[in-house]
């Protein structure tokens, strides 16, 4: 299940930002790394609130800037 | 080239009365499916949903001030759930609480920010989310000449209609890469019930400093709203348009 998660991330990211599978490590930071702009974070919060049917507060979105926050916030949520 | 919204929905706050019944009534003559918000005139909210659904236009009439945030979020949820998107919103709610300045109230100042300015911001924000997964749409908001030139008596409302342009031209900036346009129309005076409690000596001064030299009509209004709503304006964002008859030019 939790690997389930981390590939179901990682396929919204590659997808929405274009970027090569290899770039989005655990570590790599979104906008730093990833080159997101900050519409682009916005809309990667609402792909995963999407493929995940959950619902992420604003409070909560502000402290998902990697790819490891992201996986870690959604295999706690899910 | 043809003024289409065939299959475009949208949404009219304060769709009931006034400037904006004609603003729904327009777009869903246009092709477009039309929700209004209202307040207290459900009677007249009904009566609006008829005309439009005797169009052939699926409508909904949905209660709700344009105050509250969380309000405006389900007003959008309903509609992208029914009808799968929202490609236009037009905000229109609006009131006047007129006093000088000397004499003005925090009440009266609070109730015209919040209903005509917060709720703009209620209402863009909450469509911001469909519109980017729909990759566009068209905000409207109706602000006044009032909110260009200032008003003796009326500091409140003009204060919340500059302020919708402000707002307006940050939105349309933060959201054009996602091809989400925003813009201002600003009427002049234009009749209806709102301009109907002017007394005729404001009346007649007002048809004398139009260049037009008469009051507008709310369909003209509509008229405009329609254009900016469609794809005809496509490269149109942030901009202003006044439709007063020439009186603030």
């Amino acid at each position: 299940m939790s690997q389930d998660v981390e590939s179901k991330v990682k396929a919204i990211i590659v997808d929405k930002l274009g970027v090569d599978e290899e770039e989005v490590t655990h570590e790599a930071n979104f906008t730093n790394d990833l080159g997101a702009d900050s519409l682009d974070t916005v809309e990667l919060i609402m792909e995963f609130e999407k493929e995940f049917d959950i619902s992420i507060p604003d409070e909560d979105a502000e402290n998902i800037a990697t790819v490891g926050n992201a996986v870690e916030y959604l295999q706690d949520k899910v | 080239m043809e003024l289409s919204l065939n299959g475009k929905t949208a949404l009219v706050t304060g769709g009931s009365r006034g400037i904006g019944r004609f603003i729904a009534v327009t777009l869903a003559d246009l092709g477009a499916d039309v929700t209004i918000t209202y307040v207290s005139s459900a009677d007249a909210a009904n009566e609006v949903k008829a005309e439009i659904e005797s169009k052939g236009r699926r409508a909904k009439a949905i209660q709700a001030d344009a105050v509250s945030y969380e309000k405006a979020e389900r007003v959008i949820s309903e509609i992208t759930a029914d009808w799968e998107k929202l490609d236009i919103l037009v905000n229109n709610a609006g009131i006047t609480r007129d006093n000088l300045i000397l004499r003005m109230n925090e009440e009266q100042w609070d109730e015209v920010i919040d209903t005509n300015l917060k709720s703009v911001f209620n209402y863009s924000k909450a469509a911001a989310k469909p519109m980017m997964r729909n990759r566009g749409g068209s905000i409207i908001n109706i602000s006044s000449v009032v909110g260009l030139s200032g008003n003796a008596g009326q500091s409140n409302y003009a204060a919340s209609k500059a302020g919708i342009i402000g707002f307006t031209k940050s939105y349309a900036k933060e959201l054009a890469s996602r091809s989400i346009r925003a813009n201002v129309v600003a009427p002049g005076y234009i009749t209806t019930e709102m301009t109907g409690e002017l007394d005729d000596n404001i009346l007649e001064g007002i048809k004398e400093e139009t260049p037009l030299g008469r009051p507008g009509e709310a369909e003209e209004v509509a008229h405009t709203v329609a254009f900016l709503a469609s794809d005809l304006s496509s490269y149109i964002t942030g901009e202003i348009i006044r439709v007063d008859g020439g009186l603030a030019m």
